[in-house]
């Protein structure tokens, strides 16, 4: 129905543009991933250096471990905050559900950085919790180990992703038939067995998507430890942002960014897979 | 679709302990954000327990503050700008995902997404490089392309479900009736669209304002508001902060509710139903 001269013209701006800003940028990480740094200048050399320092080097390791494990952490923090969230407002809430799915919706777009903020205002060694234990006479001494701690990156990781793991798997509860959930009830299944045998299983698709985005996204995050966590809590972003800032060795950050990347699109196939196999359709 | 509950249902509807265990989620959603406005007022500065002499002093100083207007003004042209950009280059990218056919265009698909998806901290960089490469200077116009360019995807996936749902045989029609497809363009399918667009445009201006990734490695002199906040964080915390994010906040929800009166889809779906498409 469009002519030859219509598809061109819309599809050209946008293959263009999208050629020039984004595929050509991520091009070039990866071109600059392979090449060197000598005497403060990048050098298009093409070598494997980078990749084999970041294998020799124990300290890459190190840290790639410990933010998937702080990841690992948010996500499951996230979910067992969410879950029992979008489970209740799914079948309980009744009348008060569109109220209270607006009210999860609303933390979820205060800014970023202001949430984290806040979060170093709460757990400050001047902060609230201390004053509030000090005025209940429970510590004389403020407690240092609330910030600047792996503990307190979880934290705020865990405040800002609940409610993006919560939209996706609400969604899935909502689109359950509820007569499924009546035959179990009607042939004797108990409200145990309903759940891990029907509701659950049906849930899954949206609980791998909220699960994937909250652990991906906090495994490229790099502001979080620099606003609550400290030198414990150092994640892989940081030395990414290290690398291409003063340590200024943009070709080994480059690798590690890269490395990001892959993790980043090997999970989204494998949940993808998985949903795919979960899904009864 | 639903069908009238059951006894047996309604009998589930009691779980006391569950609706304790989501208010006590509630609380820790809204413990955050409660502490920051309550310290806003607070003739103390930030922290220690309870707040006391409640003041509206740090409101009066962020008023005469010339530096957090100015970057808020940044703000807000490079989210104008980037509306602009990525509302034009979606609708564009929507329309040839929707009706042309081209080689590489699943690559195409992917690619328009991939910012979206993306830890920001990649985007950003890759887009340093290229502007470095480009012998571009850092200023809030590298800022403008790059935010205008990662939430292209955000315009695409509301623009394509907008198409998705519209009508083609109002196209047809028009087409059929002599109609040039420029005037089928702006009388038929744009009017169409004036839902998703607005709805869009304003998930896109949000996102832009509160952007803090990209922005971090695409930033020259001039600040944009969440970088003139993160440079004061690391001054030290001032109760200032708290205000001007309490200001922030009260717009954000405000602009929010309109969103909300416009459409309640989820994007992450859409982005789920996009990707999805063989």
């Amino acid at each position: 129905m469009y002519s030859r001269a219509y598809k061109l013209i819309v599809s050209l701006p946008p293959l263009l543009w999208v050629g020039l800003f984004l595929f050509l940028p991520y091009a070039l990480m990866l071109a600059h991933s392979f090449w060197l740094v000598r005497d403060g200048f990048i050098v298009h050399q093409w070598n494997l250096q980078n990749y084999a320092k970041l294998f020799q080097n124990p300290v890459y390791l190190t840290v790639l471990l410990r933010t998937m494990r702080i990841a690992a952490s948010v996500t499951f923090l996230s979910l067992a905050l969410g879950y029992p969230l979008a489970y209740y407002m799914s079948f309980h809430a009744g009348a008060r559900k569109d109220l209270l799915y607006q009210l999860v919706i609303v933390p979820l777009w205060v800014s970023y950085l202001v949430r984290g903020y806040a979060w170093k205002t709460i757990l400050g060694s001047e902060g609230v919790v201390n004053g509030f234990l000090q005025y209940l006479h429970v510590t004389n001494e403020p407690v240092s180990f609330f910030l600047y701690s792996p503990f307190a990156v979880v934290l705020m990781l865990t405040h800002i992703y609940t409610p993006f793991v919560f939209l996706p798997l609400y969604a899935s509860l909502e689109h359950i038939p509820r007569n499924l959930i009546e035959a179990s009830q009607d042939l004797g299944a108990s409200p145990r067995s309903t759940f891990f045998r029907v509701i659950l299983p049906l849930s899954l698709p949206g609980l791998l998507a909220g699960a994937t985005f909250a652990f991906v996204l906090s495994l490229g995050d790099f502001l979080a430890p620099l606003l609550v966590g400290g030198p414990s809590s150092i994640m892989i972003a940081n030395i990414v942002q290290s690398l291409f800032g003063t340590a200024f060795d943009w070709p080994l950050g480059a690798s590690i960014s890269v490395c990001i990347l892959l993790l980043t699109i090997a999970l989204l196939f494998l949940t993808e897979r998985l949903e795919k196999r979960c899904s009864f359709r | 679709m639903f069908l009238p509950m059951s006894s047996a249902t309604h009998n589930a509807r009691r779980a006391p302990l569950l609706g304790i265990y989501v208010l006590l989620v509630f609380a820790f959603l809204y413990l955050p954000i409660v502490i920051l406005v309550l310290y806003s007022f607070n003739r103390d500065g930030v922290g220690g327990f309870p707040p006391r002499h409640f003041t509206s002093h740090w409101y009066a100083q962020l008023f005469t503050d010339g530096a957090i207007w100015d970057s808020v003004l940044n703000s807000l042209l490079v989210a104008l700008g980037a509306v602009v950009l990525s509302l034009t280059l979606g609708l564009f990218a929507a329309m040839a995902l929707d009706r042309a056919d081209f080689p590489g265009k699943s690559i195409f698909r992917r690619l328009v997404l991939l910012p979206l998806i993306l830890p920001g901290i990649i985007t950003g960089l890759s887009l340093l490089m290229f502007a470095v490469l480009a012998g571009l200077q850092l200023s809030l116009l590298t800022v403008f392309l790059g935010h205008g360019t990662a939430l292209i995807s955000v315009a695409t996936t509301e623009l394509f479900a907008g198409l998705q749902k519209m009508d083609r045989a109002q196209e047809e029609a028009s087409l059929d009736l002599g109609g040039t497809p420029w005037q089928t363009f702006w009388r038929i399918t744009l009017p169409n669209l004036k839902l998703s667009l607005v709805a869009a445009g304003l998930l896109i201006f949000t996102l832009s304002m509160d952007e803090i990734a990209v922005t971090f490695f695409l930033i020259g002199r001039d600040n944009t508001l969440p970088l003139e906040i993160w440079a004061r964080l690391r001054r030290g915390i001032t109760p200032e902060i708290n205000a001007i994010s309490t200001l922030v906040f009260a717009v954000s929800v405000i602009l929010i509710l309109i969103w909300y009166q416009i459409r309640t889809r989820s994007i992450g779906k859409e982005v789920h139903e996009l990707l999805e498409r063989p």
